[in-house]
């Protein structure tokens, strides 16, 4: 279906489904229960999934598929953000122009640096695309601060033109919206204990984000997706099979990058705001941790390496003492207090020392990331194969 | 003329001359066989015909045209395959993967923009290449990782890469080197099959004295980075020349 065989179609279809239904998945707890603050699904986080799931899906397209490791990708976020924010500024709150635009610029931005910085492969590509999206991200804040408003970030402001939009008559500044339908608008359904919301953001971004995954399938089963993994495989064998290897980089580039300018977009679809920091090498450096956590190569992985490490940033970060310490009311004095004292450093602003060390884990005893603990534990449980040559290439979900 | 002409070319590495004034003319639809003792200044003469070095000095032209200053994939697209002494495939991708992508150069050139189509309905692609794996015995290996492959099976394949390609001039460095007695016999009966199938130029490397007598019309002897010889497989045989240059020392 759709130009996918059977088995993607079936795999593409539970992605459909644990999307569309993530707002009750990711409440399993009552809302009145201790459990609740692992809740994740409220709208921010949920649409923090999907909008980082976009660019790590996206850095899949280059790093994954042609082994080449961008620094810098954080650079066409920021260009995405700040593309956004000027549409909602000049043309209309309504997010369509403004995330077209955002892909459109990111799109060139990447034809440029990646014209560049391809010409080198390895670590000199990567200190490239490094030293390009430092360059815009110091730019963004001194030179360029007539279109980037500098330190303070792109705003909006009540005097915008919008020369789509009605006259603004209300006091209050403009909200995103998808021909009216407002992103921060959202239906709490309350069953039993439970509480469940359903926001206009969450479903726009989750729908954008099947259709980038759709195209990233497409991509990873097409020739051309074929001919960037060759690339990654011996890149001189297929220079001499007569293919040109650079546009085909270039082209692997410039679409990650639009994937990247997307994600932007649509964060300042959900929040019309851009600063310069979305663009520092913390930020390109946060979506190679998603891909290789998740597993690089791979279709879901880059995917389940965002979703985890945004939701260990939102979550483990508001775990404090205290919150231990009710769990562990139950031990004895000394044991509680011994494993607070043990568990402190790995909680609240501590988190990124889990994630350090988890990250360390998987690289460690999962090269293949997250996916590929997945395919070990449905391994046990599968009858063994037949004793047929299998290729382990395939990049299975 | 040949359809390959080699004319004065040189090729120094510091102070070390690999190659010095080698004159070659392959003639088409031949198999020209190029023999030598190691540092010879074999692969470094396929080196310059296939892009990967530029010669010092000399010209090199095929079907009347330079080659010279062109990038491996031009040059490929003229018509010139290789198989290198040491396999070069595709090891992270499967078997029919690999011979897949020598049809998909041959079929859209050295770019296209295929993002949405499907290999999998490419399918007189697929036949293309599955037929490919017939001829060289490998159709029941398809699936597995090129990685995986015994080294003979690797030189297979990569002849294979380059066969499906149908190239005018397929140049083999050593194509047997390090392959059991039956599939170098194999080898040998497939290349003859090929040669007898369709027009096609062969320039092959070969230690194995078998494998050139069994294939070449002529051959040319290198040492020390010149051509000593080039006559008939008979009349090289007794070339008193050749025997102290190289013969003799491979029958030991
Ligand atoms: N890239 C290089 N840099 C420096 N020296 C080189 C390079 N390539 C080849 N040589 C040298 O040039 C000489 C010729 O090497 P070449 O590989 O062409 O020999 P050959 O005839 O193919 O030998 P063999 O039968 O062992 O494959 C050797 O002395 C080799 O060490
Ligand atoms: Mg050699």
């Amino acid at each position: 279906m759709f130009g996918l065989d059977r088995k993607d179609t079936v795999f593409m279809l539970i992605v459909v489904v644990i999307a569309l239904s993530a707002p009750i998945l990711l409440n399993p707890w009552p809302a009145a229960s201790q459990m609740a603050q692992f809740n994740a699904g409220y709208p921010d986080l949920m649409q923090r999934f999907v909008v980082y799931g976009i660019f790590a899906i996206g850095f899949n397209i280059l790093f994954g598929l042609t082994g080449y490791l961008s620094f810098g990708h954080a650079a066409f976020l920021g260009v995405g953000s700040y593309a956004a924010v000027w549409m909602f500024k000049l043309l209309s709150m309504n997010i369509i122009p403004a995330i077209l635009l955002s892909m459109v610029v990111a799109g060139l931005f990447a034809l440029v640096i990646g014209y560049v910085s391809l010409r080198r492969s390895g670590i000199y590509f990567s200190i490239l695309t490094l030293a390009f999206a430092q360059m815009s991200f110091n730019m963004a804040y001194s030179v360029l601060t007539p279109l980037t408003n500098g330190e303070t970030g792109l705003q909006l402001a009540l005097d915008d033109p919008r020369i789509l939009d009605a006259a603004n008559t209300t006091n209050s500044l403009p909200v995103t919206n998808l021909f009216g339908a407002e992103m921060r608008s959202s239906v709490t359904w309350n069953v039993g204990g439970w509480s469940f919301d359903f926001s206009v953001g969450y479903y726009v971004c989750a729908v954008i984000m099947l259709i980038a995954f759709y195209t990233s399938v497409r991509i990873f089963r097409s020739p051309f997706g074929m001919m960037l993994r060759a690339v990654k495989s011996n890149q001189q064998r297929l220079n001499y099979t007569g293919i040109n290897s650079r546009p085909y980089t270039l082209a692997a580039f410039v679409i990650s990058g639009m994937y990247a300018g997307l994600a932007g977009g649509l964060l300042a679809a959900m929040d019309p705001l851009a600063g310069a920091e979305r663009m520092q090498w913390t930020a390109s450096g946060e979506v190679v941790l998603m891909t290789i956590l998740g597993g690089a190569g791979t279709l879901i992985g880059p995917f389940l390496g965002a979703g985890f490490i945004k939701y260990c940033e939102n979550i483990f970060s508001k775990i404090n003492d205290q919150i231990l310490h009710q769990w562990f009311a139950l031990l004895p004095d000394w044991l509680e207090n011994t494993l607070v004292t043990v568990l402190h450093p790995f909680i609240g602003k501590g988190w990124h020392l889990t994630l350090g060390l988890i990250f360390m884990l998987v690289v460690v005893f999962l090269p293949g990331g997250l996916v590929e603990g997945w395919n070990r534990i449905t391994g046990l449980f599968r009858r063994k194969p037949k004793a047929k040559p299998s290729a382990t290439t395939e990049p299975a979900e | 003329m040949g359809i390959l002409e080699v004319n004065g070319v040189g090729k120094n590495f510091g102070g070390l001359k690999a190659l010095s004034n080698v004159n070659l003319s392959v003639k088409e639809n031949t198999v020209h066989a190029i023999i030598g003792p190691n540092g010879a200044g074999k692969s470094t003469l396929l080196n310059c015909l296939v892009g990967k070095l530029i010669p010092d000095t000399g010209t090199v032209t095929f079907a009347g045209q330079s080659v010279l200053g062109r990038k491996p994939h031009q040059i490929n697209q003229m018509g010139i395959s290789r198989v290198f002494q040491t396999p070069e495939i595709f090891t992270h991708l499967t078997v029919m993967e690999n011979v897949l992508i020598p049809c998909f150069a041959r079929r859209d050139g050295s770019f296209r923009m295929h993002a949405f189509e499907t290999v999998a309905n490419e399918h007189d692609i697929v036949e293309q290449a599955e037929a490919m794996l017939k001829d060289v015995k490998m159709l029941d290996k398809r699936h597995m990782l090129a990685a995986n492959l015994s080294r003979g099976d690797k030189r297979r394949l990569e002849m294979a890469m380059c066969l499906v390609q149908e190239p005018k001039l397929l140049l083999l460095d050593e194509p047997t080197a390090g392959m059991a007695r039956a599939d170098t016999n194999n080898t040998i009966d497939l290349l003859k099959e090929i040669k007898a199938s369709r027009p096609i130029t062969m320039a092959i490397i070969e230690h194995d004295m078998h494998v050139v007598f069994s294939l070449a019309e002529r051959i040319t002897v290198m040492a020390q980075g010149t051509p000593l010889v080039e006559d008939t497989p008979d009349n090289i045989k007794g070339h008193p020349k050749v025997r102290e240059a190289y013969l003799g020392e491979a029958q030991v």
